[in-house]
């Protein structure tokens, strides 16, 4: 297997790269450096060459235009300080408005064009090789290839180019350039307090000192809110897990029938979307809720208990209702695995006179905790991200007085009250990036401390 | 031990059953109260004291407020482009990164891996940012909006259909290109056919994506009610001042969303049992 993938690892040695271009290259290849696709033309590869030329054309035009690429870089370490005017027009008996600077777009536009650039460099080098490999062919007496055969390889050769070109210019836009453009924002005061939502500046590191203060406001709360979502992901995850395996072996049992029927039930809670069965039980939980009605109508209760409205009460609750949503994934996951388990462990466990709790806890556990480890990885770090039952069902409530997040607030819900609701952009993306930094640091440690990694083939 | 073993399947069926019971509570609760004949969030009594089948029928008629079919006609064209592009990504993006061999494979794989760890909605204020610059979140242009946000993140999501994707013999490939098939050819009249369990799963679970979300929509929409999804619709009946006159029908559209996405669901869970148990036999 090593040997087959350091075979693969030498077959994408190109002996057309950038630094054999330029130490061997000919006059046209230098050429090439200034002149996008010079090298082509001289080799008779013209529509290839032209199409490269025209686009460092576009791409100079784009960078020099007033208010082009240029303009725009040069504006980013300021971010922009015209505020909109105001000038009296005594004609007209108006106020005109003359048009500020919008840091916001700034600096979007800033980061898109660093972007651009990048993407040109990569271009440029795809040039420079393609006249080198043009300009040795035909040194070589052989016809580089033609633009109609450049063409046909797109079909072969080079499918994954025409394959993974749309998928990936769509992640560029629309994924990767927001990830960055968002995480820039935590080192600018872009927020609706200060009134700094047009105009705003970069500050350091200040955000990240704020948060990581836990005498302040916004400190205390980051703490809090990131213990209870670690706490909420570890309950979530794993009572899931327990329940939902033992649910399953019970559903597995032989003398059980119907056994499709049990599932199907069961796995309503996974096909109804979410927005409707989290918003039923929400309004059901409500003080004046049917549930209420009922405990107090059946003279249980005197007054409506506090299902969501008491920090203690809500947060028991919503590790609760996500077991309904949760604990049939959990069955869909484990019946597979179940009936992988080998049968010798169970004979095994018979003869040694274990009874079925201890076979639970020493045979069947440690196997799926093994093979599903994974899963459960995946499911902590969904948990830790799990918006829709917090939001849907507890809308973070209750709130203590001048707190931004609430006490069932996870990170990710505070981050959207944050951005959406309180438009302190900058906050959100300190927030932001931190949730991301214990995702993977969730991720990474798990992972390499599970038996799965240190030991693939374990238990088989 | 046979009375033993009797008292057992009791106790496994009376818990299976109290289990059904608590987990469809909530779904009898709600069709019920999509037929209650009174108005208002909260009743004394479990059941509604009249039933009426008015709820449903005003759903539709009455659209001056909150018009349900044009947010399902709208749901409905945003989840086919958005099932067409999406799939159309990861069946390319499965396809390469389980059988060709190219420099940016292992990179983009990564990359992918990577960006999922990222909360979607991490960045979604910056999306709505950039699709305002690039005027997409402007009248007949926001459905647009929505399917490109529905759809961009597909490039990260051809795990599943790539692992399928891996256990196609490659022995069928060599075969055909020996033929003389070029990649696409191999990709097209061979790869895809016997991916097709696979690539239902993928279109039905693509299609779901735009009924149930409400977040990304609520966000790029903002207040032109013209372009409501479904979704945004439903939780804007909930909201103060029109939940006493809403609330009955806030049930009965969400029973008619529920049913179908439902079924989509049962449907994508039978192809993706039979894709992972079937295979393709080499």
């Amino acid at each position: 297997m090593i040997s087959l993938s350091k075979l693969r690892g030498r077959s994408f040695k190109d002996p057309y790269n950038l630094i054999n271009a330029l130490s061997s290259g000919d006059i046209w290849v230098y050429l090439s450096c200034l002149f996008m696709g010079a090298g082509n033309i001289a080799s008779g590869q013209i529509i290839k060459g032209l199409l490269f030329f025209f686009l460092e054309v576009a791409f100079l035009v784009f960078m020099a235009v007033p208010g082009g690429g240029l303009y725009r870089i040069s504006m980013l370490p300021s971010l922009g300080d015209r505020p909109q005017g105001e000038v009296w027009n005594e004609e007209l008996g108006i106020y005109e408005y003359t048009k500020g600077d919008n840091s916001q777009l700034i600096l979007l536009y800033g980061i898109a064009t660093i972007l651009i650039c990048v993407l040109f460099a990569v271009v440029w080098r795809a040039a420079v090789c393609s006249s080198y490999k043009a300009r040795v062919q035909r040194s070589a007496g052989l016809r580089p290839a033609s633009f109609g055969s450049d063409l046909h390889s797109l079909l072969d050769d080079r499918v994954h180019t025409l394959l993974m070109t749309p998928p990936f210019a769509f992640l560029l836009v629309f994924t990767i350039l927001p990830l960055i453009y968002m995480m820039t924002m935590a080192f600018t005061n872009f927020s609706r307090e200060g009134d700094r939502l047009v105009l705003f500046d970069w500050v350091g590191f200040r955000n990240f000192l704020t948060v990581f203060n836990s005498n302040s406001v916004v400190g205390k709360q980051f703490w809090s809110v990131l213990g209870w979502t670690l706490v909420w992901a570890f309950f979530a995850t794993f009572l899931n897990f327990f329940l939902g395996t033992l649910l399953a072996m019970l559903i597995n049992r032989h003398s059980i029938k119907l056994k499709g029927l049990w599932r199907t039930v069961l796995a309503t809670t996974i096909a109804v979307p979410q927005f409707v069965s989290l918003m039923v039980v929400r309004s059901m939980l409500q003080p004046q809720g049917i549930l209420n009605r009922m405990l107090e109508g059946a003279d249980l209760i005197n007054s409506p208990l506090p299902f969501l409205t008491d920090t203690a009460w809500a947060r028991v609750l919503v590790i609760i209702v996500n077991l309904w949503i949760g604990i049939p994934y959990t069955i869909l996951q484990v019946t597979g695995v179940l009936n992988n388990i080998p049968k010798e462990q169970y004979n095994a466990a018979k003869v040694d006179g274990c009874t079925p709790i201890q076979t639970f806890f020493h045979v069947t556990l440690p196997y799926m905790m093994f093979v599903l480890t994974p899963y459960l990885i995946t499911q902590f770090t969904g948990n830790i991200n799990n918006f829709n039952i917090i939001y849907l069902l507890t809308r973070g409530e209750p709130v203590s007085v001048g707190n931004t997040a609430g006490d069932t607030d996870l990170l990710i819900t505070w981050l959207y009250k944050l951005s959406v609701d309180q438009q302190k952009y900058d906050l959100a993306a300190v927030i932001g990036i931190l949730t991301f930094a214990v995702l993977s640091i969730v991720a990474l440690v798990t992972y390499r401390n599970s038996g799965s990694y240190k030991n693939e083939e374990g238990f088989r | 031990m046979r009375k033993k073993r009797i008292l057992a399947d009791v106790l496994s069926y009376s818990f299976l059953t109290l289990l059904a019971v608590v987990w469809l509570l909530p779904f009898f609760w709600l069709i019920m109260q999509s037929f209650r004949k009174e108005p208002g969030q909260f009743i004394d009594t479990f059941l509604p004291k009249n039933y009426t089948f008015d709820n449903y029928i005003r759903l539709f008629t009455e659209t001056n407020v909150i018009n349900f079919s044009r947010m399902f006609m709208n749901t409905f064209v945003i989840a086919v482009f958005t099932c067409i592009l999406s799939t159309f990504f990861v069946l390319g993006v499965s396809y390469c990164t389980s059988r060709l061999h190219f420099k940016m494979r292992r990179p983009y794989m990564n990359m992918a891996l990577v960006l999922n760890l990222f909360p979607g909605f991490m960045s979604m204020i910056a999306v709505y940012f950039i699709l305002k610059a690039l005027g997409l979140t402007e009248g007949a242009m926001i459905p647009v909006a929505l399917v490109i946000v529905f759809s961009a993140g597909a490039g990260t999501q051809f795990y599943v259909m790539k692992g399928y994707m891996d256990t196609i013999p490659k022995a069928l490939d060599e075969a055909a290109s020996l033929d003389g098939c070029t990649r696409w050819q191999i990709f097209t009249k061979i790869t895809l056919p016997l991916s097709k369990p696979m690539i239902i799963y993928q279109i039905v679970t693509s299609f779901m994506v735009p009924w149930i979300d409400f977040i990304f929509a609520r966000i790029i929409v903002r207040a032109e009610s013209k372009y409501y999804t479904v979704a945004i619709g439903l939780w804007s009946m909930l909201e103060k001042e029109y939940v006493w006159d809403w609330y009955t029908r806030f049930c009965a559209g969400a029973v008619l969303v529920s049913i179908p996405v439902a079924i989509l669901f049962m449907i994508t869970q039978k192809y993706y049992r039979e894709a992972m148990a079937g295979g393709v036999k080499g």
